[in-house]
C-alpha cells in the first residue's frame, strides 16, 4: 500500500533541464483529493515543464510523480484518459465553432454534451449565446470558459491549468476562481498556476516557485501569518524618486513598487515611520504617507 | 470508432474553411492543367518567318506557297537584301529567314542540286530545332513530289511512325505529369502543414493528453485528404480526356487503383515530414524544396531521365513521382496491364511502408 492513498498529485526529486539549464530542481509535493493547488511564480519559474511531466507531456529526468494514483511514466495512458488538461496558449480550434470544439472534445474522450451536461452548466450558459460563433472570434474571457469546458467535459477527476486568467479581464478572471471552487465542490482536485498574487489567496494550498525550486509550500493564510516583517506603505507625488530615494535609505532592508505605492521594510526593529517621513522631507518629497500596512503573498514572495 | 469519425468530421471543417487550403486543393489542378495544356508548349504555330528570294523563279514561288499553305509559318517579310537578316533578327520580328539561292531554278535542272538555307533564331533552342525540323520535313515533302516521275538510281527511304503519340502532343506527357505533381503537392503538402499545425497551435498537446491513439490522429488527418486527392485526380483525368482529347488506353480500374496507391505514398511523405518539422513553415519549406523541385525536375515529366548524368539517373530511382509516371503513361498511352508494371508498382507499395515504418518509429507520444 502507498502511503499517498489519498493523494491526487505527489510529485518527488522531479528534476528537468533542457540544455544543461534547469527548468525545475528537485520539486516535491503533494496534493490532496478536491483540493485547489496553486503553483505561484514569474515566468520561467518552470511552471509549464512541471505542468507537462505530470500529464505525461514531458519525461522528468530524475524523480517519480504520479496523478491520480498512476505513474507518470509507467502508467500514462491511464493518465491520460483521466485528466483534463487546459494549457496556457489557448488551443482549440480557432476555426470551428464555440459548439463544436466542444462536441469534438466529448468524442475525443468517449462521451456528449448531454451526459456531462450538469459539471459544465454554470459555465456553458455564459458562452452559449455564442455558441454559433467561431473559437477565434471570441473574447480572451470566453475563450478561456470555452477551454475550460473542453477540459472538464469528460469528467476528470485532476483538472491541470496552466495559467488560465493570464491575458483576462479582472471581472472574467474573478468569475473564472469562483467556477474552480464549484468544481472543487463535485470533488475535482485542481492544480492550478498563476503569476497573479492576488489570486494565490484563492487556493487552498500554494507553493511559491522561483528557478525551478519550491521556496515555501503552505496554505495562503499561513503563509501570509508567518511573515515576520511589518510593511509600510508610502506613497508621495513622485513615485519613481520616492523608489529611488528609498532605495539609498540605509537601514532600508526591501524597497518595491506595489501597484501605485511603494511598499518598505526596515532592518531594524525598533523602526519609527516618523524618521522615515522626515528623511523624505530632506530629500524635497511632497504628499508623504506613510501607513503600516498587512503583508501580501506578494509580499511574502518578494522576501524570498 | 466514433472518436475516429469525430476526428475526421474536424478535419473535414478545417479543410472546407480555410480558403486557402480550397484553393490549393482544388483551384490549383486546374490552372496547373490548363498552364502546361495550352501555354507550356513545344508545338509550333504560325510562326513569323521571313523570305530572301535571290532568284524568284516559278520554283522558288511553288516552294513559298507550300511554306505559307501550312499552319506552322506565316511569312511576314520578303527581304531583298543580306544585310537585313542580321537586322531582322534583331528587331525579333521573325524567328527564321529562309535563303534561297541565286538562280535556283536553272541550278536544279543543270546540276540536279540547288540549295536552300534556313537561316533560325536560335535564343530559344527547342524552338530553333523545331522550325528547322518543319521546314526541312516540306522541303523533303516538295522534292519528292518533283521527282514523282524520276525513278531514282539508289535510294533510302526511311518511313517513321510514332507510336503512342503520333502527332507528338505534348499534352500527353504533361498530363500524367501535372497530375503526379499535384498529387504529391496536395498530399504530402497538405498533410504535413496540417499536422504541424496542431503542433504550433498547441492542439497537439491536449491531443496528446486525452485518450485518442496517435495512430488514429494520423489516419484521421489523412483519411480527408485521400477522399480529396482522389475528386483531385478525377477531375484531371476529365479534363485530359476531354479538354485536351488524351486516350486512356488501359483499364480505368487500374488507373484508379494505381493512382490512390501513389496517392498513399505521398500522403506517408507528408506524414514522415510532419514528425520532422515543429512548425507549419519548416513543413512547406520541406515539402516545396524537398518535394516539389525534385518532382519535377527528376521525375521525367519534363527532362528526360535517359539524357541526365548518371549521378542524377541515380537519384532519380529514389523519387516516388518518377515510377508513378512511368505507371500512368505506361497504362493511358500504351494501354499496358499490370504485368507490364508490376515492378514499379512494387517500388511503389514498399516505398509506402517504408516511409510509413519511419513516421511510427518517429512519431512522438509526448514533446520531446
Amino acid at each position: 500500500m502507498k502511503l499517498t492513498l489519498n493523494m491526487s498529485i505527489t510529485v518527488q526529486n522531479i528534476s528537468k533541464s533542457y540544455n544543461k539549464i534547469k527548468a525545475v530542481e528537485t520539486l516535491s509535493f503533494a496534493v490532496n483529493e478536491g483540493e485547489i493547488f496553486g503553483l505561484i511564480g514569474p515566468d520561467g519559474a518552470g511552471k509549464t515543464t512541471l505542468f507537462r511531466i505530470l500529464t505525461t507531456l514531458l519525461f522528468a529526468d530524475e524523480g517519480t510523480a504520479s496523478v491520480a494514483g498512476f505513474d507518470v511514466v509507467k502508467e500514462y495512458k491511464s493518465i491520460r484518459n483521466c485528466v483534463g488538461y487546459m494549457p496556457g496558449k489557448f488551443s482549440l480550434y480557432q476555426d470551428l465553432s464555440v459548439e463544436e470544439n466542444l462536441t469534438f472534445f466529448a468524442t475525443l474522450f468517449g462521451t456528449t454534451i448531454e451526459e456531462n451536461y450538469d459539471l459544465i452548466k454554470d459555465i456553458y450558459i455564459q458562452i452559449e449565446p455564442f455558441k454559433t460563433r467561431r473559437a477565434g472570434a471570441l473574447s480572451g474571457g470566453m475563450k478561456q470558459k470555452l477551454a475550460l469546458c473542453c477540459a472538464l467535459i469528460h469528467k476528470p477527476k485532476v483538472l491541470f491549468l496552466d495559467e488560465p486568467t493570464t491575458g483576462v479581464d479582472p471581472v472574467s478572471r474573478k468569475e473564472f476562481w469562483q467556477m474552480l471552487k464549484r468544481l472543487q465542490q463535485k470533488g475535482i482536485t485542481i492544480l492550478v498556476s498563476t503569476p497573479y498574487m492576488d489570486e494565490a489567496a484563492l487556493c487552498d494550498r500554494i507553493a511559491l516557485i522561483q528557478k525551478g525550486k519550491i521556496l515555501k509550500i503552505d496554505s495562503p493564510i499561513n503563509i501570509i501569518e508567518k511573515y515576520d516583517k511589518t510593511i509600510y506603505d508610502v506613497r508621495a507625488k513622485n513615485t519613481y524618486q520616492l523608489l529611488l530615494d528609498l532605495k539609498n535609505h540605509p537601514s532600508q532592508y526591501s524597497v518595491y513598487a506595489f501597484g501605485e505605492s511603494i511598499h518598505y521594510t526596515d532592518k531594524e526593529t525598533e523602526f519609527d515611520s516618523d524618521t522615515l517621513k522626515k528623511y523624505l522631507e530632506d530629500k524635497k518629497h511632497t504628499e508623504i504617507e506613510i501607513q503600516m500596512t498587512k503583508p501580501t503573498i506578494e509580499d511574502v514572495f518578494m522576501d524570498l | 470508432m466514433k472518436r475516429f469519425i469525430g476526428f475526421v468530421t474536424k478535419e473535414f471543417y478545417h479543410i472546407f474553411r480555410d480558403k486557402r487550403t480550397m484553393f490549393i486543393l482544388f483551384g490549383m489542378p486546374m490552372v496547373q492543367i490548363m498552364l502546361f495544356g495550352f501555354a507550356i508548349t513545344n508545338e509550333i504555330n504560325n510562326v513569323n518567318i521571313a523570305i530572301f528570294d535571290q532568284s524568284k523563279d516559278n520554283e522558288t514561288q511553288q516552294i513559298i506557297n507550300k511554306i505559307s499553305a501550312s499552319k506552322y509559318f506565316k511569312i511576314v517579310n520578303q527581304i531583298t537584301h543580306e544585310a537585313q537578316i542580321e537586322s531582322i533578327f534583331r528587331t525579333g520580328k521573325v524567328k527564321a529567314v529562309l535563303v534561297f539561292e541565286k538562280d535556283f531554278i536553272q541550278n536544279l535542272q543543270n546540276k540536279k542540286t540547288a540549295k536552300v538555307q534556313v537561316i533560325t533564331d536560335a535564343t530559344d533552342p527547342n524552338i530553333a530545332n523545331t522550325i528547322t525540323n518543319y521546314i526541312n520535313a516540306i522541303l523533303q515533302n516538295y522534292s519528292q513530289e518533283i521527282n514523282k516521275n524520276v525513278k531514282p538510281v539508289y535510294q533510302i527511304q526511311t518511313q517513321t511512325q510514332l507510336y503512342y503519340n503520333p502527332e507528338l502532343k505534348s499534352v500527353f506527357t504533361f498530363v500524367p505529369g501535372v497530375m503526379t505533381v499535384i498529387l504529391m503537392l496536395v498530399s504530402a503538402m497538405m498533410t504535413s502543414i496540417s499536422i504541424t499545425r496542431e503542433k504550433e497551435m498547441g492542439t497537439m498537446e491536449v491531443l496528446l493528453v486525452s485518450p485518442i491513439k496517435p495512430f488514429q490522429v494520423v489516419i484521421g488527418k489523412v483519411f480527408p485528404y485521400i477522399f480529396l486527392s482522389i475528386i483531385n485526380a478525377a477531375i484531371i483525368l476529365l479534363l485530359g480526356v476531354f479538354v485536351f482529347k488524351m486516350p486512356i488506353e488501359g483499364s480505368l480500374f487500374l488507373l484508379a487503383l494505381e493512382s490512390i496507391l501513389f496517392i498513399i505514398t505521398a500522403l506517408s511523405l507528408g506524414i514522415l515530414i510532419s514528425t520532422i518539422a515543429q512548425s507549419q513553415q519548416t513543413a512547406m519549406m520541406f515539402s516545396l524544396a524537398g518535394l516539389m523541385l525534385p518532382v519535377i525536375i527528376l521525375s521525367g515529366f519534363i527532362f528526360p531521365i535517359s539524357s541526365m548524368p548518371l549521378p542524377l539517373q541515380i537519384i532519380s530511382n529514389i523519387i516516388p513521382a518518377k515510377w508513378f509516371i512511368i505507371i500512368i503513361k505506361a497504362i493511358m498511352l500504351k494501354g499496358a496491364t499490370i504485368h507490364t508494371i508490376w515492378k514499379e508498382t512494387l517500388i511503389l507499395i514498399g516505398m509506402t511502408i517504408l516511409f510509413i515504418a519511419i513516421s511510427i518509429k518517429k512519431y512522438k507520444i509526448r514533446l520531446e
